[in-house]
């Protein structure tokens, strides 16, 4: 793991200034392998992302909810590997920095070095792992650093405070927030556990701190959006792509997401 | 169980404290979201603690007495030993309360879960049998039970459903992914993230997060223990020369192997041809821990396929992955026309209707007494992890020749 002095890279200084410069962050998630997902990285960065996720399938998702588990399916019928996605991914001239989320076995199939050079490689500048807490983070965050990945760590509401000061201290590129004590999916309001952590968090690090996990109306990105530094939104646009809406359509849906967050 | 009188049982051991890091070598670990992190932690504390108290050893000494009905039995298989040419003692968790060895881990458990002030136990099942159990020690206890299964195994284990259903529990149908055993693990992960405060899960085999592994193999421990005992009674040497059990996540191995890993027993896993995760997977993380997991070349977990549904899992519980690294137990597979036929031989040689996961164990004794790697005059434990009577309309389909019996 990188000390706790190293900057960071790419995603780390890209979202550090834009917060900085008081935008609200806004990171949606794209779930590669589904209809139209390379372009859709395009629309995104064009509706004002501030950095697009890609989600590489896997068969075992612990942390997602229904629609995020049903996109990984369809996606790995349709025979999505990490690797069909990295080599897609630099002919996307993303406009924006792209951070990949997936499981560890994905990772550790390869081995962590060589799956963040294989990154490093395809483009992305930054890695959230779910099922790698703090405590197991030792190796990836190495491999992460040598390549100069940005190793981004979760906290949780229920992570007692010692923990908390390190995974801020530690998470490069932004702290993933965990609204609530669940998993991912569409909610209709923002949690009331989010912002004691946002603020908890943001007490401990000038790392930018979003709040993910269930964001997924204008109303509740605003109102995560006055106790963090922006959002991660996943369910809410997936959703809109296992129902058939295309690429333009979605883009229009993170669009009113940025209007909102500006309004905030 | 305030007032609990002692008990007479054989597991009597002195209570110790537990000190262990949750790893086996390369594998076990904590694999878990950090939302997940703080319960794995509290049961660790609590288990660590009650493990080291008396009161809660015999608390539990007098559940598995006069509950699950142990000690359970050593039964000398007179007439398989003597058309076999060696001597084949029988650990006969078949006759626990429940019919499988489940019971142990899962009245530790609730126990547990009651000294921690949960009210609820969460569970994971393939075939129903630790859904079962789980809604046993949940009826005995007072505990509530929430049982995640997949929509598959539902279909296909209707009778363990209405049981769980009649002890009280509420199952829960799983729809994601390939609908059984992984899928339903994978699910109760997931609801136990959103409901720690309140709900215990209570995992069923020596796997998922530290200190499962090594939590459920203590609890299990008492089935290693007691043959150890026995053993020595029966034998002239004391220590058999081979032990055997089946393995799919692997707890009633873990459980058998832990009272012989210190003696000079060959001990020998038995897996499931279609289901052998040592035998045909490379290390990987699954479930919240690492071990040898089988997967595709990309990484995405397979699904296992064996005609005994209890060792339909795609993993296996880490301290075996260290186990087999080390050398110390010999890991092997049978196939499921080897196992049909082991049921048939123990019936009507021993009058024992084994469960089809048991009978691996019995498979690969009668492969290697017959093929001499169990030498004539050799004495063997075999670990009869639980009984048949759920399996009789998959032996009924195998009779009638239907192609798939799985």
């Amino acid at each position: 793991m990188s000390a706790a002095t190293v900057t960071g890279g790419a995603l780390h200084r890209h979202l550090g200034s834009r917060a900085a410069a008081g935008r609200s962050l806004l990171v949606p998630y794209v779930m590669a392998g589904l209809p139209g997902w390379a372009e859709l990285v395009g629309e995104f960065a064009a509706a004002g992302a501030d950095a697009v996720e890609i989600g590489l399938p896997f068969s075992d998702p612990i942390l997602d909810g229904p629609v995020i588990c049903e996109a990984a399916e369809r996606a790995l019928a349709g025979g999505t590997t990490a690797a069909t996605v990295l080599a897609e991914l630099p002919g996307l001239a993303a406009q924006v920095p792209l951070v990949v989320m997936t499981y560890s076995n994905i990772v550790l199939h390869r081995g962590a070095p060589a799956f963040c050079a294989a990154l490093r490689a395809a483009g992305v500048s930054g890695l959230i792992v779910p099922d790698v807490p703090f405590a197991e983070a030792a190796e990836l965050g190495g491999a992460c650093g040598a390549e100069g990945i940005d190793h981004v760590l979760l906290a949780a509401p229920s992570t007692p405070p010692g923990r908390l000061g390190e995974v801020a201290q530690r998470s490069r590129g932004f702290v993933y927030a965990s609204a609530v004590m669940g998993t991912t999916g569409v909610r209709e309001h923002l949690p009331a556990t989010a912002a004691r952590l946002a603020a908890d968090l943001k007490a401990l690090t000038g790392t930018p701190v979003l709040l993910g996990l269930g964001i997924s109306s204008p109303a509740s990105a605003r109102a995560a959006a006055a106790v963090a530094d922006g959002v991660v939104v996943g369910s809410a646009l997936v959703r809109d792509v296992l129902e058939g809406r295309g690429p333009a359509e979605v883009g229009r849906r993170l669009a009113a997401l940025r209007t909102a967050l500006d309004e905030a | 169980m305030a007032t609990v009188p002692a008990l007479l049982t054989p597991t009597g051991s002195a209570p110790a404290a537990l000190a262990t890091d949750g790893r086996f070598g390369d594998y076990g670990g904590r694999f878990v979201p950090e939302a997940l992190v703080p319960a794995c932690e509290e049961v660790e504390r609590a288990f660590t603690d009650a493990w080291a108290d008396p009161r809660f050893r015999r608390d539990l000494d007098r559940l598995l007495a006069v509950h699950a009905g142990r000690p359970t039995a050593l039964t000398p298989a007179w007439r398989l030993s003597a058309e076999l040419g060696v001597t084949v003692l029988l650990k006969r968790e078949d006759l626990a309360h429940t019919g499988s060895h489940k019971i142990n881990n899962v009245l530790g458990q609730a126990l547990l879960a009651r000294r921690m002030g949960r009210g609820r136990l969460l569970a994971e099942t393939g075939a129903g049998q630790h859904g079962v159990a789980t809604a046993t020690a949940a009826a005995l206890l007072g505990l509530r039970a929430t049982v995640y299964m997949g929509e598959r195994d539902i279909e296909r284990q209707a009778l363990n459903v209405y049981r769980m259903e009649v002890l009280g529990a509420e199952v829960v149908p799983v729809r994601t992914g390939s609908r059984t055993l992984k899928d339903a693990t994978s699910e109760a992960l997931r609801a136990w993230v959103s409901c720690a405060d309140e709900a215990h899960y209570c995992l069923g085999s020596v796997m998922g997060p530290h200190p499962y592994p090594t939590m459920v193999r203590e609890f299990q421990r008492v089935i290693g223990d007691e043959a150890r005992a026995q053993c020595a009674r029966e034998l002239p040497t004391a220590v058999p020369d081979h032990v055997v059990a089946c393995v799919g996540g692997g707890s009633n191995a873990a459980g058998t192997f832990a009272g012989f890993l210190g003696t000079g027993a060959r001990l020998v896993g038995v897996e499931a041809a279609g289901g052998a995760a040592i035998t045909h997977g490379r290390p990987g993380t699954l479930h919240g821990f690492r071990s040898y997991v089988l997967q595709d070349e990309h990484g995405q977990v397979g699904e296992a396929h064996s005609v005994a549904a209890g060792l339909d899992y795609p993993g296996v519980g880490p301290e075996h992955a260290h186990l087999a690294d080390t050398g110390r137990v010999h890991y092997t597979t049978v196939g499921d026309d080897e196992v049909l036929a082991a049921v048939h031989r123990l019936a009507r040689t021993e009058g024992i209707i084994c469960a089809l996961e048991s009978a691996h164990a019995v498979a690969w004794v009668l492969r290697a007494a017959t093929s001499g790697e169990l030498p004539r005059g050799c004495t063997v434990l075999v670990t009869l992890s639980g009984r048949g009577d759920k399996d009789i309309a998959t032996l009924m389909a195998a009779r009638d020749g239907a192609g798939d019996v799985r």
